[in-house]
């Protein structure tokens, strides 16, 4: 049998190929200029992803075989999309995937016993909802397109929405482990429906109540939807219970209906969504710019470079946000629906194999953290792409890997380290019970 | 907890599912409705990235090439218009911002070369930029250039000139003009102009009352239906009583009973008027339907741009079976409105032994190899009468130039037949009221017995009539055209 390890630098070499490939195309349409530069390219990639293979090799030689070439994939075709658009953006880009990498690093340097995350949930909430709070804090909070997204301090910028999650995923993953038991037990059935032990119910007001806080204050509606998918889906694997779901789900509705109908930033959000025709030169712009992209794709797209993002001979956007928020409708636009469906299987390939490691993860904690990791990380991606593609309103996330974007590729990394740790003691506990003829304990 | 992970793991792939059904919706099932919406500049602007083709009048002469700007992803091509407001009409304009319009909208995908799926498939292989391809049209540019010399003379209006044995239109003038150059900058202000209308061509748009010219339809479905031979005399009273009221020839001139040439040359009413009456409704509406009325034309023009023309009552197109005056109509009045290509269709047709060609303004597509890649076949549009009654009425139609109303059309040493057309038209508002408000009408073809050239000229409000302000006009271009040949 081939070792974990070995699969995964067999998965690494189409991976490099792929991005020399998708740079030889870019540069072939810019100028017929097919130089060295697209082999320098895949070749500086290929000799990081290997470093941190060997990396990977020596720490974790258990770990998920595919989770890091699938995470490379994307990386690289977001690296060819986005130095397609600038080729400025992707050396920044490719300096925070290396920055990512060290981050990614350093976290299973650290916390190779993540247990330790448990002693510090409570740290750990509280400076989740420190860093979310950040954005709105005088002389260091920015705002971006009416949201309050980013923090500057001095020379460092960063969008801390994306470390917050991970925050908040440990958080209810410790706190869910302990408590599903009386969440569980102590349940009620009140007129048919079963309510969870009102003692227990504060934690997940506060859960609620930071979720309906970012939507007022911070204006991000994505990262609040995507917060409290996350959690009602933790909620539901550890207590088993729908109807928990159902009132935790009627709940954000009835709070996001409030507020979509008293908060102008989430009303217009929803008009737009509903009818973007309206204003199709202002308001509805940018969405409906992002639909036609698509049309203009049709089954097979226009090829790498081909794709106008621009109108020619200005510096308008045609597609506003390409390298962020718009960056699937681009890859729709130039790759085609095929292209489309070859990167929402790669987001799909990744949540499986998270899915898989929470399955075999031999306790509780471990169990809930890889679903909580993995979840809020597949909700992202569903949040921004359901968003351009008009199937829920259009929200300024990133596109995980994939768009521009420093502190969403760090974070990112942390979270697949945090998966990957998991994974490494699962897989090492499952295989050594198999050898023991034991069968693998389900929780704690 | 695994049976839970493994039921979220099943929505997190119904809600993936969900994302590639909006992709594939938007991206392919709903793309051509997406392309077709207004707010999406993508597929002009991506036209605008192609080499349109040129446009060129039959002897070369450039009317519309694209010329590039910028270079690298900023390179654009830009319409450019050298004879300027000379084919504003029918060419039309092509911009990305304001649109396109009349020849260059209809030919759009020849002129930017969407040739098939295959050969775009071809050409992407190869490496190849797509590029349009350039058409020649029929228009006699000096030609074009007298219609508007002499409307511009005279008044509003236009002329329209189509050779008969193939329909290929030489002349397509609409006064006043308008530069398609100006459009990116001044469209809405040639929008609005409303008193003008400068951006309505008059010779395929233009609704007008056709006055006496209409008599050569009713003498056709009078003549075609047996309904009367040449030498069929009808009394030709003074005044005639029709509905309540009274008809008049001009001067109220009695001539007794007369055959088709007296009453066609003099343009007598009366005549007419029981003429139609006698043909009886359904004979008479069948032969416009065969001449080409009551349908869009079927020229090479877009045909939202187009106008019917027929019976109208308050913008309803009226059949056989609405009540109409028919003594009325058989002489060019009622509610009758014509488009200047209509009667130039008509006198087309009677040209050419009876048969009407599809008018067309392409002659052929040209690649940018140079190669002739399509080429007008004519092709017949109908056969609305016999070859026997357009001689008949070719014979009558001389008189009328030799010794009747339309004399200022006679060109020496050629034979000409034409009639003319003067409705009165009091009270119009496009004239800016009035009761001397007249529409003056010529319509004929050159040679007579071998016809080359057949003109509808047509002058809005003016107080003249036909033979005085429109039968010069019609010599003009004629004369242009033989001339040119």
């Amino acid at each position: 049998m081939i070792s974990a390890r070995n699969r995964e630098l067999t998965a690494l070499v189409p991976v490099a190929l792929l991005l020399t490939a998708g740079f030889t195309a870019v540069f072939a349409q810019e100028g017929s200029r097919i130089d060295d530069v697209s082999l320098i390219y895949g070749a500086y990639f290929l000799a990081v992803c290997l470093a941190t293979h060997i990396y990977l090799r020596v720490r974790l030689p258990d770990a998920d075989p595919y989770l890091f070439p699938l995470v490379a994939l994307l990386t690289a075709f977001g690296l060819v999309m986005i130095y397609r658009i600038d080729p400025s953006l992707a050396r920044d880009q490719a300096n925070w995937f290396v920055l990512g990498l060290v981050l990614f690093a350093l976290t299973i340097q650290f916390l190779r016993d993540y247990d330790l995350l448990e002693r510090y949930r409570y740290t750990i909430a509280v400076v989740g909802l420190l860093l979310l709070l950040a954005p709105r804090l005088p002389g260091i909070g920015q705002q971006v397109n009416g949201a309050y997204l980013g923090v500057k301090i001095g020379p460092l910028a960063f969008q801390p929405a994306e470390f917050s999650k991970i925050c908040l995923v440990v958080f209810l993953a410790s706190y869910l482990r302990e408590h599903r038991e009386v969440l569980i037990v102590g349940a009620r059935r009140v007129l048919g429906v079963t309510l969870p032990p009102l003692k227990h119910f504060g934690p997940m007001l506060v859960v609620w109540g930071a979720s309906m806080f970012m939507l007022v204050f911070i204006r991000d509606l994505g990262s609040s939807l995507m917060f409290f998918a996350a959690f009602l889906a933790l909620l539901y694997v550890a207590t088993g219970r729908f109807s928990f779901v159902a009132i935790g789900m009627a709940m954000f509705l009835v709070g996001a209906w409030f507020f979509a109908s008293t908060v102008p930033h989430v009303h217009d959000r929803i008009e737009i969504w509903l009818d973007p025709y309206a204003h199709p030169q202002q308001s509805g712009y940018q969405i409906l710019q992002s639909i036609f992209a698509q049309a203009d794709g049709g089954l097979f797209g226009k090829g790498f470079g081909q794709a106008l993002i621009t109108i020619p001979g200005t510096d308008n956007a045609l597609l506003p946000a390409a390298q962020t928020d718009t960056i699937y409708s681009l890859i729709v636009n130039e790759l085609g629906l095929f292209g489309a469906c070859g990167v929402v299987a790669i987001y799909l390939l990744i949540a499986a194999r998270g899915f898989k490691i929470a399955l075999i993860a031999g306790d509780g904690f471990s169990k809930l953290l890889a679903t909580g990791l993995t979840a809020v990380f597949a909700i992202q991606a569903f949040v921004i792409i359901g968003g351009v593609t008009r199937a829920i309103p259009l929200t300024g996330v990133t596109l995980p890997f994939i768009s521009y974007g420093g502190s969403s590729i760090v974070a990112n990394f942390v979270l697949l380290a945090l998966l990957l740790l998991v994974s490494d003691r699962a897989r090492r506990e499952s295989s050594s019970s198999a050898r023991l003829g034991a069968p693998a304990l389900e929780g704690r | 907890m695994n049976r839970q992970i493994v039921k979220l793991f099943g929505l997190i792939v119904a809600l993936f599912a969900v994302l590639v059904g909006f992709t594939s919706y938007w991206s392919v099932f709903d793309a051509e409705a997406l392309k077709e919406e207004d707010a999406n500049k993508r597929p002009l602007l991506e036209q605008q990235q192609i080499k349109r083709g040129r446009i060129l009048a039959a002897d070369g002469t450039v009317i519309a090439r694209s010329l590039p700007k910028g270079k690298g992803a900023a390179l654009r091509y830009v319409r450019r218009y050298p004879e300027g407001p000379l084919f504003g009409h029918p060419i039309g304009y092509s911009f990305v911002q304001q649109g396109d319009s009349e020849f260059e909208q209809f030919h759009n995908d020849e002129l930017v070369g969407n040739d098939s799926e295959f050969t775009s498939i071809l050409d992407e292989l190869r490496g190849r930029r797509q590029e349009g391809n350039d058409i020649v049209t029929n228009l006699d540019a000096s030609a074009q250039a007298v219609a508007l010399e002499d409307l511009a003379a005279v008044g509003f209006g236009a002329v329209v000139a189509i050779e008969p044995q193939s329909g290929r239109v030489r002349v397509l003038a609409s006064n006043p003009p308008y530069d398609p150059s100006r459009v990116p900058y001044e469209l809405t202000k040639l929008n609005q102009n409303e008193m003008e209308a400068p951006l309505l061509d008059r010779g395929t748009q233009g609704q007008y009352a056709p006055g006496s010219t209409f008599k050569v339809v009713t003498a056709a479905a009078g003549l075609d239906s047996g309904t009367i031979t040449p030498e069929t005399t009808i009394d030709a009273p003074g005044t005639l009583e029709v509905q309540g009221q009274e008809l008049h020839n001009d001067f109220d001139e009695s001539f007794g009973p007369i055959a088709l040439d007296t009453a066609l040359t003099n343009s007598v009413n009366t005549w007419f008027a029981q003429l139609g009456e006698q043909v009886g409704e359904d004979t008479l509406f069948e032969y416009m339907d065969r001449f080409g009325f009551n349908g869009k034309p079927a020229i090479d023009l877009p045909p939202n741009q187009l106008s019917t023309s027929g019976v109208f009552d308050q913008g309803r197109l009226l059949g056989p079976s609405d009540p109409v005056d028919l003594a009325r109509i058989a002489i060019g009045q009622e509610r009758l409105a014509v488009t200047p290509l209509q009667m130039a269709e008509v006198a087309s047709a009677v040209a050419n032994g009876g048969r009407l060609m599809k008018p067309q303004i392409w002659s052929r597509v040209v690649d940018p190899d140079g190669r002739v890649t399509d080429r007008l076949d004519p092709s017949q549009y109908s056969q609305p009468i016999s070859e026997e009654t357009a001689a008949e009425l070719n014979t009558a139609m001389q008189g009328v130039v030799r010794e009747g109303t339309g004399t200022n059309a006679a060109i020496p040493g050629v034979t000409v037949a034409g009639k003319t057309g003067t409705a009165e038209t009091p009270y119009n508002d496009s004239c800016g009221g009035g009761t001397e408000q007249n529409q003056a009408w010529f319509m004929g073809f050159v040679p007579a017995d071998e016809p080359r050239i057949a003109i509808a000229a047509t002058v809005e409000c003016t107080t003249q009539f036909g033979n005085d302000v429109a039968a010069p006009i019609f010599r003009d271009v004629a004369e242009a055209i033989l001339n040119g040949e």
